[in-house]
């Protein structure tokens, strides 16, 4: 082990070295920027690095990453010196990328930006980044329905109104987000950042009574709106208004047009909507700051300012870009700036995470009718307390480096009893070979899955806050085992979840060796038609990787136009079950999905042990006259089951911790309700406010449930099947 | 056994179609999606194509970036960690499946229930430690680096089903071999391994899927759209910005076809290969 560890040292060394010789080549400068643009966005980006090119004979390669993936892989990739020259991203991520170390302090820049823009990338009296451009919500509109868009709600309303009915919605946006919300939030006059922060002041409380009778009660809003729904709703000249950003602009095969939000009509408040300011950074480490400041001021700079507003059709922060003509073309550009300079940049406060997923649970809760606004906007008060109390006392590690030194002595001691034998060490010495043929395997799984593991069950000891870590001891499993932040009953809980993880394995496996059993019985029959195309058929939903059709069967439940709820219609009107409202609808939806994934495996396994199973007996119990269900029961079952048994086994493990389903189909929804342990563990390490210590704690009981099930199974057997 | 009654017949062919036309549907509508010139909005029941167009293939496939065509690498990158993948697997399972199988040796027993316990460890936490790894040693944003890690995921269970395999070939032959003349090593390869033909093919399959299909370490391990596989870039189709469902079932087909061929391929080993070993053993 050593041996192989000092090598693939001595081989990193190497490959380091090298890097660094190729580093000092005389090579012409190549830039890398990383950002997370799509389409005109993009394309702009491009263009801006040929000209720069051009110019300077500088490369710039801009390399796009998944807009999910980007900031994770910035956070892990900049601080150890793997990242770009240059990063794109937005005023409020910048605070936590400089504690990090991915951003540098921008250079001299000589530039003028529009008002606030360069504040917004100001931290501690420094500027980091270059402003590029403004990024918030507007009211867009088709321009052929709309003629004279209106300033207030009221008329938004009834306009809107007057355009529903016949498949064709007033106004189309994600009514259950926060960042949606948050325009009628500050037209009521709530907020939600500063000191004095109350999730269950009247003002929140009436604006989301106001959301709920937009969203819903008016019906003229399209349910569960994603983009590219509310994308193709406007395309076909379905949706009169759409309240977006510029990025919603992009690509659209109509014309459009927006305006700044109307006012709230109830309070005469403006609806401001969030302002976000993205900007180009010179990244921590990079290979070439000095070129890559130059670019980025370039790129901010009125050159790059044009080829961005009229390629990529952004709102410029610069000042000299050229100017927008009064045309349908610039409407939109228009708008942002406009709005840009009301709207209420996007808080960097620390806890607004936290209080943006209370806020966001509480919305969803209205929005399906759930709860009242009061009901929720108290139970969004209490949740983000919980969320954003102070991270667990710090704790001495001294006891518990001394009980861990203990417990791995122990297991050592433990491992090495059999030693003593000196037969044992006798035959260990003679059968020295035999441990070779194992070793190649023991090394990599041990250097590839128990170290990372072991890594990261050890950060479950730690509590980590906005970058900073404690050391506290047992307190994240405390915390989790005595439920501290919430009732037994609350979604949130441990127990709650593991009860939906146990009922989700329970009753998948169920289904898929029922199914997969009775599929195999059938086929194996002789006189069965074409046997060999419907046991090719029926393993397709196996060979197609989860996670694409996991996708498409999220789509299949969409509540209005998804293929479920038109077949549930039987040829007539669809049906009109929101899939994702209630706790057994969303966990039906999870479980046919992962039914269908799974049958295939139990098939495949079912029909190889029939084939060991001489059909004498069956037959012989047939002359004597017992039926289908006794001969199966009394005869086929007892046989089977110890070739089942270990698939079984196996695949109630996969299901326990099958996390593409549940993440990529209900999501949680509603409420967290029909999260499983794995996927409740992914968020509280990426999406609450990054709780890796609180995650790890999780993904330490989600194993040891799994081996004292293991045991079990063992046990129950009555042979090593774990 | 008796030939069933002519209903009966029939009845178990019409449930038989039923059930295959609703396994296949999803499906049916990944072909729908990838061949309609505008795949927005759900709309219907059938999954039958308001209209015919190969342009979602056609920009999927024709991807390029200044150093050229950028899905041809993207497919190279899968197709080489994923062989690399099931050719480290096999070389790693076997060895230690067929020494866990034939020669009881102390702490083999233990050496069993770990290969199995190490399937119950939650992906999630593993993530960051991996990536710091690989870092360490120089093989980050390496497809080598990329398919250790995949071959690791996969020994357990290959392990697993080797083990039950092995146990199933008489021990006679070996030791006719080992009068022959065989070395322990040649006997392996000459006799054994291609006894186990049906279980070393469906082992590689699971190994090459594991790492065909993979997509969160892909996008977390490796650096730029270069030296992304195929699961990365599909799933970049559909983000939380906007959704391109055509370009993205497209890609589905595309990356689906290869593994449906594999497994039609070795769907005849799949039933011996998956099963013997807990049947006879």
């Amino acid at each position: 082990m050593s041996r192989v560890k000092s090598l693939s040292v001595a081989l990193g060394l190497c490959l380091a070295a090298a890097g660094a010789v190729h580093a000092q080549d005389a090579a012409p400068v190549e830039l890398k920027l990383w950002h997370a643009y799509r389409d005109s966005e993009e394309q702009a980006l491009l263009e801006a690095a040929r000209v720069y090119k051009e110019q300077t004979g500088v490369q710039v390669t801009p390399i796009g990453i998944a807009f999910g993936a980007y900031s994770s892989k910035v956070e892990t990739a900049v601080p150890r010196g793997n990242g770009p020259d240059l990063l794109i991203g937005a005023h409020d991520v910048l605070s936590k990328w400089q504690r990090l170390g991915v951003v540098e302090p921008a250079g001299e820049d000589s530039t003028a930006y529009r008002a606030g823009a360069g504040a917004a990338l100001e931290l501690e009296g420094k500027r980091y980044g270059y402003p590029l451009a403004f990024k918030t919500l507007v009211l867009l509109y088709n321009p052929e329905l709309i003629q004279d868009p209106p300033t207030d709600t009221d008329a938004l309303l009834a306009a809107a109104k007057a355009h529903t009915g016949g498949g064709s919605f007033g106004l189309a946006y994600e009514a259950t987000a926060a960042y949606y919300f948050a325009p009628w939030m500050h037209g009521f006059g709530a907020k939600i950042s500063g000191d004095d922060v109350h999730l269950d002041s009247p003002e929140l409380i009436a604006a989301l009574a106001f959301a709920r009778r937009v969203g819903m009660d008016e019906g003229i809003v399209p349910k569960s709106p994603t983009s590219e729904l509310m994308g193709s709703l406007f395309d076909e000249g379905k949706a009169a208004f759409v309240i977006s950003g510029p990025w919603f602009a992009a690509g659209r095969k109509r014309a459009i047009a927006a305006i700044p939000l109307p006012t709230v009509s109830q309070t005469g408040l403006p609806a401001l909507p969030f302002l976000g300011v993205e900007g180009v950074f010179v990244a921590g480490q990079a290979k070439h700051p000095g070129e890559a400041a130059k670019f980025a001021a370039w790129l901010a700079g009125p050159e790059g300012a044009a080829i961005r507003q009229e390629l990529g059709g952004q709102a410029v922060a610069a000042k000299d870009a050229p100017p927008l003509p009064d045309t349908l073309e610039t409407s939109v550009i228009r708008a942002v700036l406009a709005q840009a300079e009301t709207a209420i940049l996007m808080p960097t406060d620390p806890q607004l995470p936290n209080v943006w997923e209370a806020l966001e649970d509480a919305l969803r809760k209205v929005m399906r009718g759930a709860a009242t606004p009061e009901e929720a906007a108290k139970g969004a008060e209490q949740y983000r307390k919980v969320l954003s109390r102070p991270p667990p006392e710090a704790a001495n590690p001294v006891p518990y480096v001394v009980i861990m030194v203990l417990v791995g002595l122990g297991a050592l001691v433990w491992l090495c009893l059999p030693l003593r034998d000196p037969n044992v060490r006798q035959e260990i010495k003679n059968k020295k070979v035999d441990y070779l043929w194992v070793f190649p395997a023991a090394v990599a799984m041990l250097a590839l899955v128990v170290v990372p593991f072991v890594a990261g069950a050890a950060v479950s000891l730690f509590a980590h806050s906005q970058g900073e870590w404690t050391f506290v001891g047992f307190s994240n499993f405390l915390n989790i085992v005595l439920s501290r932040d919430w009732p037994v009953t609350s979604p949130l809980s441990f127990y709650y979840t593991l009860v939906v993880t146990i009922l989700w394995t329970l009753t998948n496996v169920f289904l898929h060796v029922s199914i997969g059993m009775g599929l195999a019985l059938v086929l194996r029959e002789p006189w069965i038609r074409l046997r060999g195309v419907w046991r090719a058929l029926l393993i397709v939903p196996w060979a197609v990787p989860n996670y694409i059709t996991a996708l498409i069967w999220k789509m299949m439940f969409h509540v209005q136009y998804g293929a479920i709820n038109a077949l549930l219609g039987f040829g007539g009107e669809p049906a009109q079950i929101d899939w994702f409202s209630s706790f057994s609808m969303a966990f039906s939806a999870n479980l046919i999905t992962n039914t269908w994934l799974g049958f295939p495996f139990m098939m495949v396994v079912t029909l190889g042990a029939l084939q060991a199973i001489p059909r004498d007996l069956e037959e012989a119990a047939e002359l004597d006259g017992a039926g289908a269900w006794f001969r199966f029961r009394h005869v086929t079952w007892p046989l089977l089951k110890p070739a089942l048994l270990p698939a079984l086994v196996i695949g109630s493990v996969w299901t326990f911790n099958m996390f593409n389903v549940i993440y990529l189909v209900s999501g949680g929804q509603p409420d967290s309700s029909t999260e499983i342990l794995i996927s409740e563990a992914y968020r509280w390490a990426f999406k609450r406010d990054l709780r890796y210590g609180y995650a790890a704690a999780y993904a330490v009981l989600i194993f040891g449930v799994l081996f004292v099930y293991g045991r079990a199974a063992n046990k129950l057997a009555g042979k090593k099947v774990l | 056994m008796r030939q069933p009654s002519q209903s009966r017949l029939i009845l178990t062919h019409v449930g038989l179609v039923v059930f295959t036309a609703l396994t296949l549907y999803p499906v049916l509508w990944v072909f729908r999606l990838a061949l309609e010139s505008d795949a927005g909005l759900g709309g219907g029941l059938l999954p039958i194509p308001r209209d015919v167009t190969l342009d979602n293939f056609r920009n999927v496939l024709g991807t390029t970036d200044s150093h050229g065509w950028l899905f041809g690498k993207q497919l190279f990158n899968s197709i080489f960690v994923s062989v690399l993948t099931a050719l480290m697997g096999l070389v790693l399972s076997a060895t230690a499946a067929y020494s866990l199988s034939r020669w009881d040796f102390p702490g083999r027993n233990r050496a069993i229930g770990a290969f199995l316990v190490t399937q119950m460890f939650p992906g999630v936490v593993m993530l960051i430690p991996i990536y710091i790894l690989l870092d360490k040693v120089g093989l980050l944003d390496s497809l080598l680096g990329l398919a250790l890690v995949y071959s690791t995921t996969s020994v357990p269970f290959s392990v697993w089903m080797l083990k039950g395999y092995f146990d199933t070939i008489p021990r006679a032959l070996e030791e006719a071999a080992a009068l022959d003349g065989c070395t322990r090593f040649q006997t392996f390869f000459t006799v054994i391994l291609p006894l186990a033909k049906p279980a070393l093919a469906v082992v590689a399959l699971f190994s090459f899927m594991t790492a065909w299909n993979e997509f969160i370490l892909a996008a977390t391990l490796m650096g730029d759209a270069r030296s992304y596989t195929l699961p990365v870039v599909l799933n970049g189709y559909v983000d939380e910005y906007g959704a391109d469902w055509g370009a993205f079932a497209a890609g589905a087909i595309i990356v689906s076809l290869p593994v449906m061929a594999l497994f039609f391929a070795l769907q005849r080993y799949f039933v011996e290969g998956l099963t013997a070993g807990s049947v006879k053993g």
